[in-house]
């Protein structure tokens, strides 16, 4: 991948030497949070409060990850983590799916059945990218009440869907312009309808965007605490709630341990969607510029 | 009964009028070319044809029946598109078969016209592969036959040839002019190539601004041209315009061609072709339209015998293509091209002796650019 001439005096070798310095430096300095999270989740209690935090543990343990798992008190109740990173997944998983599907549809609509005011009906969509989360809040509440939703997975499942969409049908919206339009008036001809059209001449090609999406909508509503701590239940708390929760339960000391370990616990799902699929996300995301 | 009926259709995106009162009408098994520079309103007529965009007023009919207002997929018409837009996610096959499965066709008369197709474009072998994996042309055979493979009432081919390098486009051409003959099936074809247009048509339309300028057989459209725009448009290289005056009266016209630092050039109108009306024009500016070939290369041996009038000239760029050689020379106030044999060893700069086919000439309006005669 060297395809670089570069200059070979003692000055440039000198400045290449500081370059590196620099960002080798500036990349521990991001790093550090992350390594001192993960060492101090392995670390005893009495490691902790003895040693630097930066040392490396000396006798590790994987205990302060089953107790944020199964026994840390969050709130009033000490069942660990665990059961709100379920309840995580039972709102995330039909949120992402729910979203990406209708972002799909509005994009192919916007994009191929072209209507009077088409345009507009994107440029309003796009202002749900825009709005802060906080603003809808109280209206929010007072919807999913009139729905009879509140405090309930299927309510924290309608808002994430309903923020979603304007991300997702931007997505497929700009995916799908660059398809070409004769794809669909052949496949008009050939006597297919709307749906037909989506489902077997566009969906096939969408995977690039559809990974986008999903990771997109994922890592979102994964890591979102604002509608959580709104608009959730005691039992229906997604785990960054929980984790909140955890590390805010002031009896006793503070075992930092523990918490480090719940709240690699919470970033997990997302840190490996990404290292999974971040390749297909940045494919997906230049697959639009980048004629295949 | 016509194949397919256009009667006085008009398309108007918001204040723009795309076509204006467009009517024509083709008879089955004819190849129907529609010609005309870009933004002409070819393509929008096409598109009005398949139902893929609602006409603003007029009738479209197809073997008789008015199919103004149905949808695409109920007009029983098959598209060859500019771009081919064969599906990407599906095999060659099931891109052939895809029309016919759309419309419930049995899934073993479905394979037979898939094996009829492919062993007519000889696609047989790449019935496997997904369009990314087959060259230009190709691809171009394959959108063919998924539009043969319905059996429609009309073919519609939006600049099928224009994707493809300059020979292949040739050996297409003459292929589809084969499967054309061997098939009789009706076809409205649109290019801005008026090669194509002259080697494949049956009848050619030229379009204007969303007008028809003028229907007619490939030979009617090049030799009597209605006026500048079409003598213009068709040919290559194109009709010389020049600036005369017409001189004379009845039975005897002439034109006067004004030529700078010379003496002006005259030259007779045959007689035969409608001199007395022209008369009533003596005096007035008329264009001369003569093509390249309407001038020869002076021989002595046939000079007595040779038809036309003589003019000398300096010539000033010779450009051989081989098969002959066009010339560029000075007549009246600008240049025009004359095509002669490959044998004429002239250098430019060198005077030449040229006769002119005054009985393939024709005269326009300088006004209103109409043909006049």
């Amino acid at each position: 991948m060297a395809n670089v001439i570069r200059r070979r005096g003692i000055k440039a070798r000198v400045g290449r030497g500081v370059l590196y310095a620099v960002l080798i430096t500036a990349a521990l300095f991001y790093a550090l949070p992350l390594i001192v999270m993960l060492m101090t989740s392995f670390k005893p209690l009495s490691e902790i409060t003895a040693g630097s935090l930066l040392s490396l543990p000396q006798d590790p343990t994987l205990a302060p990850w089953a107790k944020a798992w199964g026994e840390a008190c969050t709130g009033m109740r000490c069942e660990g983590v665990g059961g709100y990173f379920w309840n995580s997944f039972a709102i995330v998983i039909p949120a992402v799916l729910i979203s990406t599907a209708i972002g799909a549809l509005n994009g192919y609509a916007l994009t191929k059945w072209r209507f009077k005011g088409s345009e507009l009906v994107f440029a309003l969509m796009l202002f749900g990218c825009f709005i802060p989360f906080q603003v809808v809040l109280l209206p929010m509440a007072q919807t999913l009440g009139w729905l009879g939703l509140s405090s309930s997975r299927s309510g924290l499942v309608l808002v994430h869907v309903v923020f979603g969409i304007a991300f997702t049908t931007l997505f497929f919206r700009n995916f799908y312009v660059g398809i070409p339009d004769e794809l669909v008036s052949a496949a008009k001809l050939d006597g297919a309808g709307f749906f037909r059209i989506f489902w077997r001449i566009l969906l096939p090609v969408s995977a690039p965007i559809i990974v986008v999406s999903i990771i997109w909508q994922f890592t979102q509503i994964w890591n979102d605490f604002l509608f959580g701590v709104a608009f959730s239940g005691h039992s229906t708390q997604p785990v960054t709630v929980a984790l909140n929760n955890l590390v805010n339960t002031s009896t006793g000391v503070s075992e930092y341990n523990v918490n480090m370990a719940a709240a690699m616990i919470a970033a997990l799902p997302t840190l490996l969607v990404y290292v999974l699929a971040g390749k297909y996300f940045v494919r997906g995301l230049t697959a639009g510029s980048v004629k295949g | 009964m016509a194949a397919l009926d256009i009667e006085q259709v008009r398309k108007e995106f918001g204040r723009e009028r795309v076509l204006k009162d467009v009517s024509l009408s083709i008879e089955s098994g004819q190849f129907l070319i529609l010609v005309g520079p870009s933004g002409c309103g070819k393509s929008t007529l096409m598109n009005a044809i398949a139902g893929l965009e609602p006409v603003t007023s007029g009738r479209i009919l197809i073997d008789g029946e008015d199919v103004t207002h149905r949808t695409p997929a109920e007009r029983d018409i098959a598209m060859v598109f500019q771009s081919y837009a064969l599906y990407p996610s599906m095999t060659v096959r099931q891109n052939i078969s895809f029309g016919l499965e759309m419309r419930k066709v049995p899934k073993a008369e479905r394979e037979q016209a898939v094996e009829r197709v492919a062993d007519l474009l000889q696609i047989s072998h790449l019935l496997k592969r997904k369009p990314a994996q087959l060259s230009g042309g190709q691809r171009q055979r394959v959108a063919m036959g998924r539009a043969l493979a319905r059996e429609p009432k009309v073919y519609l081919f939006d600049e099928p040839l224009s994707n493809l390098d300059a020979k292949l486009r040739v050996d297409m051409r003459t292929e589809i002019k084969k499967l054309h003959q061997r098939l009789g099936t009706t076809i409205v074809y649109v290019t801005h190539d008026q090669v194509e247009a002259m080697t494949l048509a049956d009848k050619i339309a030229v379009m204007r601004d969303g007008h028809i300028l003028q229907l007619g057989s490939p030979d009617e459209v090049y030799n009597n041209p209605v006026d500048m725009f079409v003598a213009g448009f068709m040919g290559s290289p194109s009709m010389n315009f020049i600036k005369a005056t017409l001189e004379g009266g009845k039975g005897a016209c002439q034109l006067r061609i004004a030529t700078p630092e010379e003496a002006d050039l005259v030259l007779p109108w045959p007689s035969a072709r409608g001199a007395d009306e022209l008369a009533e024009r003596a005096g007035q500016t008329v264009i001369l339209g003569l093509r390249p070939e309407h001038f020869s290369e002076e021989d002595e041996r046939l000079t007595s015998q040779a038809e036309g009038t003589l003019l000398t000239a300096c010539v000033s760029v010779v450009e051989p293509t081989g098969a002959d050689i066009l010339l560029r020379l000075p007549l009246g106030q600008g240049e025009v091209t004359a095509r002669v044999g490959p044998k004429c060893a002239i250098t430019a700069g060198e005077r030449l002796a040229l006769r002119v086919d005054m009985d393939r000439a024709v005269l326009f309006d300088a006004d209103s650019e109409h043909r006049i005669a």
